[in-house]
This record gives C-alpha cells, structure tokens and sequence, in this order.
C-alpha cells in the first residue's frame, strides 16, 4: 500500500513533483506514465527515501516514510522490490550468487538460500542459468535475474522503472507477463514506462504526471489521448523500439 | 543473526582482498612502513624509559661524608633522624674500611693500584637510599643541620638534566608516534576509498536491496582490520629480527656509558607485537570506516 498524501518535492527552483496525492492499494497495478522530467523517477525515490519530501506525507506498506530515521530505510527498502531499466546485476557474481545476495543482506540461512534461490530461478525461466554470468545471458534473460533477485524476500511492493526499455517488443511482453504473474500474487506493483502499447494492452490503472502534478488516474486505462496537440506532437514523435511505441 | 552477519563479513572480507589484491598490497605496505617507523621510535622510548629509571637508581642514595672526630653514636643518632623522614627508604652507616672495600671491589683488577696509599683517605660516611627522588631536597637540608659532618655528596643537577632530557625525548617520540598513526589512517583511508569507489556500483545496488549500513561496511571493516593485523605481524617480525642483529653486532656493550643494558629482545618484541596488533587493527579500521562515510550517508 502507498499512500502520499499532499506531497511536494523541490530541487531549488525546480518541481520535482507538486501537492500530489495519491491511493495505491495492496495488489494494485499501477502504470506510472508522463513525459521526461515530468517527476516520475521524483515519485519513486521518495517512495526509497531515497530523497526527502519538503511538504506532505507517505505511507508505504505502513510504514511512515516521512518520518522513518536513516537507521530504518533498510527495513522499508526489504518491503519494497525494485527493478531498473538497465538490470543492476553485479558482473562478478553469478546468477544464482546475484540473487542470493539479496537473502544475505536479510540475513537468511544457507539452508534457505539453498532452497529459495533455484525455486525462484525457475518460477523466472532462467533455471538453468544458474551458474552463468549477467554478461553471458541475453538482456531479457539480465532482466529475469534483476526481477528474481527483487521478489525473492517476498516484498509487498515491486517498483519497476522502465523494465522493459532495453528490450525487443517480443522480449518486452515476456516480462510483463511474469509481472502480472507476481502481481497476481498479491504483490502491488508500480511501473514506470514509455511503452505505450504495452499500457494499452495490459489495461491495468494508470497514472499520469506532468510537471510535477498528476494530470490523470484512470481505473482501466491507455497510454493517452492526445486530446491537446502538444502532448500529441510529443507522443508521435517517430522512432523507439516498438513499432508503435509512442516515444 | 548476528553471527551470521560477522560470518558474511569475514568471507566477503577474504574475497575481496584476494580480488583487489593491489589495493590490498598498497595498504598492507603503508600500514607496515608506518608500523616499522613507529617500532624504532617505540624502541627508543622504551630504552630511554629503562635508561633513566636505572640510573635514577644510582642517583637515588645520598652520600654524607663524617668528620674523622665525629664518632659512631653521633652517626647512629644521625642515621635514625635520616631513617625517620619521608622518601627515605634505607640510612646506613658505611665505615671507610668498608668504603675502601668497595673502591677495590669496584677497580676489580686494577684495585691493586689502590694499595699504595699509606693511609686510607675515605672518610666514614652514611649512606642514604631514597625511596622517592622528590623528597631529596629536604633530607639533603636535613643533613646539612647536623655537626660533625664535612661534605654532603648529592648529584642532584645531573639527576635533574637527565630527567630532563629523557622526558623531550619521550614527548618527541610520543607527537611522532601519534602523527605516524594520524598518518596512516589517512594513507589507509584513501587507499580504501579507491577500492570503495571501484564498489560504488555494487554498495548502491547493496542499499536498494536494503543492506543495512553495518552489513555494507562490515566486509570492508574486517578487510582493514585483517590487512592491520598482518601489517603487525609483519613489522614486529622485521623488528624483532633487526633488533636481534644490532644485539649480536653491538652486544648489550653498545650501551654501557650510561651502565645499563639494553632491553633485552624477547620482552620488547613481546610489547610490540601486542602494541603492534591493537594500532594496525585499529588503523585498518578507522581507515576504512572513515573512506566509506560518504558513501553510506542516504
Ligand atoms: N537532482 C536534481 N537536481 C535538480 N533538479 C532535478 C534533480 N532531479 C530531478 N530534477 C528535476 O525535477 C524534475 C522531475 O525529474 P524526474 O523526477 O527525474 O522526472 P522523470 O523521471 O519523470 O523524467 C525535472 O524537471 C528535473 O529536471
Ligand atoms: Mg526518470
């Protein structure tokens, strides 16, 4: 569950995101979209703590972001799992040792690790990936280590920013059905992405941000409308990796 | 939980100096030359610290010379108001028999030159130990009270010089001994940090995952401590092996003007290793404690 309520974030002069509020409930689904620089990254790093509010309140999964001490982040961020864009694996580790690495820091027991890690290896596909490097795995392969590695300490909340941008249409829709296989779960999810088909096609809840406010929130809904010819302009522009991707 | 934390630690620390083994090298190294300069100065202290306490033995007694009238019952009265103060450990009368005694046994083989004195010169005298220099002074302006005595023999200026010089000695090594330490914490530090910021990647991924600060540090901690702790192995060795060679060289001779021994090898090397052990370890420590601060801080 993520709650924000009334939050404001500035970078000097600048609005990272503005008296935003929001309702995320546990096992929603929520697309995160908005155009470059429109405080989407902004969101997500307060959810971190990563950066501090100046104004407002957050709630995730219970917890008090606004108010939890440095000593305390680690036990927000073992609530929250969290995959990027360009996969953060470690180069010299293993795939399973890459996700192992994730129970250690929790203190788990090697009895444990032994057990949970190829489980959820398989539950990714990559089973018989174990033993190999990131560099020897393909990027959709790279991105299902990063994906094992953030639920195995089973989190409430799986933040992914951008997961599929590095990856071929075909690659991409793999991994957006192993998310929906999480969040079917029970796991909430939060994903930011450009990819409009995919939001077209998954129809899950989506929330859009521009300049720093959320200009949009619909149950079931798409990419954009285009209703204003900026925005138009803007989402047409030609090129990405999806035939119709829209950035 | 927290066992298995310290276990984490330790393997990963073993890992990662074997994996940066320059870096490892570089601060094993810094540590050593840092140790080894501090061990001479360590060594110097310790000889000057026995030194002084030795010959502030032989400074601590006292000579009071009698006149030839003066007889044994006036001395014995003497010697139980001397016995009676305060810093006096021990008054005793010493006749100039006894005296010439001790002259010859002190000449050893020359004593027979001795022999050609028709008349024994010494004066009978007393001899007054002290159990605390401070206090010498007043027994000395005590003495001068008395009748029948013809001189007071105290090498007071010379005990004074001494402790004197002994103690710039001591503070001098001390300021360099703790620059040194200051020293190479920064050297370690900075060493470190190069191995942290080749991990910057990995520690940031670490605390997304929700590493606690203590369980991000502890592999680098244990690796600082461990690097300090073969450091100290390895310049006791080296010292106690130079140390060895310059007694073999010299013999404990080397020292004989201020008629007193070197410390002898096995306990200074003892001390060292001991001393040797806390301040890598503890080097090593602060050092990497102090090259991750700024890393750990969101
Ligand atoms: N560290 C920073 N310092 C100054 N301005 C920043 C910083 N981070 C983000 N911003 C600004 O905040 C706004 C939102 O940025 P961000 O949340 O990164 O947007 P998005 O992720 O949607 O592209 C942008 O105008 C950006 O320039
Ligand atoms: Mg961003």
């Amino acid at each position: 569950m993520i709650v924000f309520e009334n939050v404001t974030k500035m970078y000097g002069n600048n609005v990272g995101i503005e008296n935003v509020s929001v309702h995320i409930d546990k096992g929603d689904f929520v697309f995160l979209v908005g155009p470059s620089g429109a405080g989407k990254s902004t969101f997500i790093k307060l959810i971190l703590k990563e950066i501090c509010e100046d104004k407002g309140r957050i709630l995730v999964n219970g917890m008090d972001v606004t108010r939890l001490s440095n000593r305390q982040i680690p036990k927000l961020r073992r609530s929250i799992g969290i995959v990027f864009q360009d996969f953060r694996l470690l180069p010299n580790k293993t795939v399973e040792e890459n996700v192992a690495f994730a129970m250690e820091i929790i203190h788990a027991s090697r009895r444990a690790i032994r057990r949970n890690v190829p489980q959820v290896l398989n539950l990714m596909g990559i089973g018989s990936k174990a033993k190999k490097y990131p560099h020897e795995l393909s990027a959709g392969e790279q991105q299902r280590v990063a994906i094992a590695r953030a639920v195995i300490n089973n989190p409430t909340v799986l933040i992914a920013d951008e997961p599929t941008g590095n990856l071929d249409p075909d690659t991409a829709w793999d991994i957006m059905q192993l998310l929906d296989q999480i969040n079917r779960r029970g796991t909430t999810i939060v994903m930011v992405t450009h990819a409009k088909d995919i939001v077209d096609r998954m129809g899950k809840r989506v929330i859009a941000i521009d300049k720093g406010r959320i200009v949009r929130d619909d149950k079931a809904g798409l990419y954009g409308y285009y209703e204003d010819e900026d925005a138009h302009s803007f989402f047409c522009k030609p090129g990405g990796v999806f035939n119709n991707h829209v950035y | 939980m927290f066992i298995r934390g310290i276990g984490h630690a330790i393997k990963q620390a073993f890992i990662q100096i074997f994996r940066n083994r320059a870096m490892s090298f570089a601060s094993l190294f810094s540590i050593t030359a840092m140790l080894l300069i501090l061990g001479l100065f360590f060594i110097l202290i310790v000889n000057v610290s026995v030194i002084t306490e030795s010959a502030k033995k032989q400074f601590d007694t006292i000579q009071i010379y009698l006149l030839d009238e003066t007889d044994r019952a006036t001395a014995v009265r003497m010697i139980d108001e001397l016995s009676k103060m305060d810093g006096v450990a021990h008054a005793w009368y010493l006749s100039k028999d006894d005296a010439m005694a001790e002259y010859k046994m002190k000449w050893g083989d020359k004593a027979y030159l001795l022999d050609g004195f028709a008349e024994n010169p010494l004066p009978n005298s007393i001899r007054v130990k002290l159990s605390d220099l401070e206090k010498s002074d007043a027994v000395v302006e005590k003495a001068r009270t008395f009748q029948g005595i013809e001189d007071i023999k105290y090498y007071k200026t010379a005990v004074d010089k001494l402790l004197k010089i002994t103690s710039y000695i001591r503070m001098g090594a001390l300021v360099i001994i703790l620059s040194l330490v200051a020293v190479s914490v920064v050297v370690v530090a900075n060493t470190t940090k190069l191995t942290v910021l080749a991990r910057a990647r990995e520690i940031s991924i670490m605390k997304y995952v929700g590493a606690s600060n203590w369980f991000i540090r502890g592999p680098f901690l244990v690796e600082g401590m461990l690097i300090g702790f073969i450091s100290a192995a390895l310049s006791a060795a080296l010292i106690a092996l130079v140390y060895h060679k310059i007694m073999e060289l010299f013999g404990t001779d080397m020292f004989l003007m201020f008629s007193v021994r070197m410390v002898p090898a096995a306990f200074l090397v003892e001390n060292l290793i001991m001393i040797f052990a806390a301040l890598g370890i503890c080097i090593g420590a602060f050092g990497s404690i102090i090259s991750m601060r700024r890393f750990l801080d969101t």
